[in-house]
């Protein structure tokens, strides 16, 4: 049970599919500009990844290691269909707003780097917990990212206006550059300095030391 | 068809505006050699890709495209995903080939590159914006070509830039991947000028 529940856990901050693995960075930007497509981009994704372990785990013994890829890959793809088919019927609008990027779930990296790294070596139940552990924390990392550029770009949360911006007579003044598409890159580069400023064990080394670090270590 | 390549390979940036091809884009992007070879060959899988994707759509998976043989309610448009999919590891697969048998030299130089190629979204979601916005044909190959020219320029200029910082004193929590981060957002900042340039 502890064992489960570590595994379930885990994803989330110490071993986090985006800020550690840099895993599925693709998507985590490009749907971040509002909460709410975050969040079924969220859910979309950990039912394609945790469904998509199962699968590919119960066939593992019977899948050649030759064409494993591209086995993988059609699973996967098989199942996205399944989500766009269902987002489609139930929330025509998420589906447009969302636009390709639900069916760019088949070339995530961190689906097919699951299934290949976790899934083919392990039975199912754990694959199972694996991929909602990496749905969480890849869940975890784009509604922040969403949140703060939705609460500081537009004042609101979900489309519920929280701070009342200069446009309707308040005094807030949204921060255009939350929308851009840069301001995704700074925020995900801020996220991975809080993260690794907390957990030094992740911090990369450099090639060459410089000749500052070298005296201030001497001191 | 110019302005269409052009609006491609900077405005909309598949790199820096849509972020498409991520993974990739911070993962070889340390050296200029190699992100020079990673960049010719989205490229050539994406001039060819696109188009090729273009005419399955419209000829097999499109609705009425089996009216010729008496279906003309048949709508496979659902299966697109695992089509163009398909079409791009075989693609890749068929590059790969040719390349080692014809021009074993320029093999050596992209040959690890070329499966990298088939997780890299930035050409799946360039076939399925092609669907999404009805582009012709001849719209489609510009676009393919424009695209990846405009991915391959991301890339190599991520890597110049990394190539430039090796010595720079980077706060210890950024170095690698945060810095790579904020660079592609500096980028990505002068790219977005692009978009108030009225093509003709």
């Amino acid at each position: 049970m502890a064992a489960s529940l570590r595994q379930l856990s885990e994803p989330i901050v110490d071993n986090n599919p985006i800020t550690v693995q840099i895993l599925g960075v693709c998507s985590a930007l490009a749907v971040t500009t509002s909460l709410s497509t975050a969040l079924v981009m969220c859910v979309a994704l950990t039912v394609v990844l945790a469904s998509s372990n199962v699968v590919i785990s119960v066939v593992r013994h019977h899948i050649p290691r030759s064409i494993r890829l591209i086995l993988q890959i059609t699973i996967i793809a098989s199942l996205v269909i399944v989500v766009d088919q269902v987002l489609q019927a139930y929330a025509f609008a998420m589906s447009k707003r969302l636009s390709v990027f639900v069916g760019l779930i088949i070339t995530n990296c961190l689906v097919l780097g699951r299934a290949e790294a976790f899934a083919m070596q392990n039975p199912p139940w754990p694959s199972f917990l694996d991929g909602v552990g990496n749905g969480l924390g890849y869940s975890a990392v784009l509604t922040t990212v969403a949140a703060t550029r939705e609460f500081l770009g537009a004042g609101a949360l979900l489309g519920y206006p929280l701070l009342p911006s200069v446009r309707e007579g308040g005094w807030y003044q949204p921060l255009e550059l939350m929308l851009l598409p840069s301001s995704a890159f700074f925020l995900l580069g801020l996220a991975v300095w809080a993260v690794r400023s907390r957990h030094h064990g992740q911090i990369e080394t450099t090639e060459f030391a410089l000749r500052s670090q070298v005296l201030r270590e001497d001191r | 068809m110019i302005d269409l390549f052009l609006q491609a390979a900077f405005a909309e940036n598949l790199a820096l505006s849509l972020f498409l091809g991520m993974c990739t884009f911070l993962a070889v992007s340390s050296r200029v050699d190699t992100a020079l070879g990673l960049g010719a060959a989205v490229i050539v899988v994406q001039s060819l890709t696109v188009p090729i994707n273009h005419v399955i759509y419209t000829y097999l998976l499109e609705q009425g495209a089996w009216a010729w043989v008496g279906l003309p309610d048949l709508d496979l448009r659902f299966l697109k995903f695992i089509s163009f999919i398909g079409v791009i590891a075989a693609m890749v697969q068929i590059l790969e080939m040719v390349l080692e048998s014809y021009v074993p030299r320029l093999h050596g130089a992209l040959g690890i590159f070329l499966p990298l190629i088939t997780v890299n979204c930035a050409i799946l979601g360039a076939s399925l914006f092609i669907v999404e916005r009805n582009y012709t044909f001849a719209q489609s190959v510009a676009y393919g070509a424009g695209s990846g020219a405009g991915w391959a320029l991301a890339v190599i200029a991520l890597a110049a830039i990394r190539e430039r910082i090796r010595y720079a004193d980077v706060p210890a929590g950024l170095r690698g991947l945060g810095m790579s981060f904020i660079l592609a957002g500096l980028m990505s900042l002068g790219f977005t000028a692009f978009g108030g340039i009225a093509l003709p």
